[in-house]
């Protein structure tokens, strides 16, 4: 019975901010993948900050932010915002495209504003605005860089990571930047961006390839992993790994001028941030902010590392 | 199975051969794919990672054939290599970064394996819940806590410990490397724990029938909580060997080794239902299953979309050799 009371009390202190408002206020719902991996970590943070920081800005936004482990839960998730929060818009890092498109599409028909986030829905149109990284870039880049990294050409290994789109699109930009540079890839492997899954790889690929010049590790969870397998293996022939995503512990390395870590390609967990500011922008002022958001990746270098350096990011 | 000549001792030796013909074939295989599969590098390499599922797939030996499971010791793993980073850098600035650090970080292991292992097992003697879902419980708590920990990101740690304790993951002697060793001595402890002891026949008793050994006055409770706590503490010494590799714990750490280790001790030869165990066989599972991975990376026979379907088919397929002389 105690129970009942004391949860009743937390229902009521909830529900109060709520009530005591006006009718004028506003409410977001955010709904973001968990904290899986170091990148969504990274997402998890930003989008914490940025909610923190709104609700002080604007006494008129109320934000909900959830959370969700698998895409099955995401739906609860938004189908509890709209039913028991009825949200004026909703800000949605979708983990897969498929199963959430139509939940939101049902968000989207109760009149709330739909801010997609980097992985887009199977159904065009039901978004309002669009935030996104943009993949192909990022594998240009990255090939560029390999490119001029190694004028004379030379022998490098990829390590992919989990089978999705993001990861081919990224993979294509890279092998269309490094057409015709003489840069022979000896093997590709995923390693589903996971550290302990890299090292095994990047271990396999050592056996395998008595002479590698460079590894693309495309992300910098893979490439701590590789620099591990390297380092325990002592091959000297390796020049450099290029990581990727910008985890604050690499950038590092690359502004204190480690030869192993020359360069970094952004990939920004922050964009989630970008997206619930603009939302937040829309609703509480007159300026349009319909339409795509397309985030660039850009080449890192020990110059200008400090600018994307974040010491207080957990990624 | 039709051969009329082969009677009872062949069908026997069967279910003994079947995992060591498909370890052999998967080695004959590789060597045949590419000539550094053998090389010492390639072979020490194998070992060394088969090691952390390996120590814990001994555990999970004993708990499966006294009629139990355990789904959380991958969570279990990350949380307490976890714990043991946390609690190591804190020690950092007062007690400076050196050995003694690193025995408290063991230390922390292995009394967090031990506890958290005794955990499973009274929840599940005590209060009589199921193991399945006791342990599925504590998957996602550790599984949580550790993302907690390290506030949804990473857990590092600190740089001149992590150059003082690699060592334990890449040193050893005679060109044999820890993680190596200790895997051997914990099953050859496994392996002697198992056959000649009362402990081991106890669990072969209540997973088998556990009212007859109830009334055969083998203190069922008490030999199953000892299977967890032993889980536990082998889960720890695996996290031990697992932290100084890369230095860090993140929610990932650990991800699907429980069931890697399940699969591990059922191609062994153990039966999933209990009574019976094999922990030599628990051995050639988990070399089986790391020998894949290892082949599928060494060759570009086989996309590598289709690793897992690979690692699936021989999975089924070392259980159906046992079977065929088990079944008729």
């Amino acid at each position: 019975m105690k129970h009942f009371v004391s949860g009743l009390a937390i229902a009521a202190a909830l529900a109060a901010p709520a009530l005591a408002q006006d009718g004028e206020t506003k409410v977001i719902g955010v709904s973001i993948p968990a904290a899986t991996h170091g990148w969504a970590g990274g997402m998890n943070y930003f989008a914490q900050a940025t909610v923190d920081r709104l609700e002080e800005t604007y006494p008129q936004l109320d934000f909900v932010l959830a959370t969700a482990s698998d895409p099955a839960k995401q739906v609860n998730d938004i189908e509890d915002m709209v039913a028991t929060r009825n949200i004026d818009a909703l800000v949605v890092l979708p983990f897969e495209s498929e199963p959430l498109t139509g939940p939101v599409q049902n968000v989207k028909a109760s009149g709330a504003w739909i801010t997609v986030v980097d992985r887009g829905l199977s159904q065009e149109g039901i978004e309002d605005l669009y935030v996104a990284g943009d993949n192909p870039g990022f594998g240009r880049v990255s090939g560029e860089y390999m490119a001029s990294a190694l004028p004379e050409g030379g022998k490098i290994v990829v390590l992919r990571g989990i089978p999705t789109t993001i990861d081919n699109e990224r993979v294509e930009g890279f092998q269309a930047a490094i057409e015709g540079k003489n840069i022979e890839i000896l093997g590709m492997e995923h390693g589903d961006w996971n550290r302990d899954k890299a090292f095994t790889v990047m271990q396999d690929f050592l056996s395998k390839y008595p002479q590698i010049d460079a590894v693309w590790a495309s992300d910098d969870d893979m490439a701590v992993g590789v620099l591990g397998a390297i380092e325990a293996a002592g091959r000297k022939d390796i020049k450099f790994v290029l990581g990727g995503a910008g985890m604050k512990e690499m950038v590092k390395r690359t502004m204190d001028g480690d030869a192993m870590i020359p360069a970094n390609v952004t990939y920004p967990p922050a964009m989630i941030a970008t997206a619930i500011e603009i939302t937040a922008v829309g609703l509480v002022s007159q300026a349009p902010v319909s339409g795509d958001f397309i985030i660039g990746s850009v080449l890192v270098t020990p110059e200008n590392a400090e600018t994307y350096y974040y010491p207080d990011s957990p990624f | 199975m039709s051969d009329a000549t082969a009677p009872a001792p062949r069908r026997i030796r069967m279910t003994v051969i079947g995992p060591i013909l498909a370890l052999v074939l998967l080695v004959i295989a590789g060597a045949l794919m590419n000539p550094n599969f053998l090389g010492w590098d390639n072979v020490t390499n194998v070992l060394a990672r088969s090691a952390f599922i390996g120590i814990i797939a001994v555990g999970m030996t004993f708990v499966i054939t006294a009629g139990g499971l355990d789904l959380s010791v991958g969570s279990m793993a990350a949380f307490i290599a976890g714990l043991m980073i946390l609690v190591m850098n804190s020690l950092v600035p007062s007690m400076g970064a050196g050995i003694p650090v690193i025995l408290i970080g063991m230390a922390v292991a292995l009394l967090a394996g031990l506890a958290a292992g005794l955990l499973n097992g009274i929840l599940i003697t005590r209060l009589g819940i199921e193991a399945f879902i006791v342990t599925l419980g504590s998957m996602g708590i550790y599984r949580s806590l550790v993302t907690w920990l390290a506030d949804g990101g990473t857990l590092s740690l600190d740089f001149t410990l992590r150059s003082l304790y690699q060592p334990v993951y890449y040193g050893g002697v005679f060109g044999i490397t820890w993680p190596i060793i200790v895997f051997a001595v914990v099953v050859v402890i496994g392996e002697v724990v198992m056959r000649s002891t009362a402990f081991g026949r106890h669990c072969a008793a209540i997973g088998s029938n556990e009212q007859v050994a109830k009334y055969s006055s083998v203190r069922v409770d008490r030999v199953r909580l000892m299977t967890y706590a032993a889980l536990g503490l082998l889960v720890g010494i695996a996290t031990i060997m697992y932290v100084p590799r890369l230095g860090s714990a993140s929610s990932a750490t650990g991800m699907l080794w429980e069931l890697e280790a399940i699969a591990a001790v059922i191609i062994g030869g153990t039966v999933l239902k209990g009574g019976f165990g094999r922990v030599w066989g628990t051995v050639i599972g988990v070399l089986i299953l790391t020998l894949i991975g290892n082949l599928l990376n060494l060759t570009d026979f086989v996309s590598p979309y289709l690793n897992g379907a690979i690692q699936g088919a021989i999975i089924v397929l070392a259980v159906v050799l046992q079977r065929e002389g088990k079944a008729r």
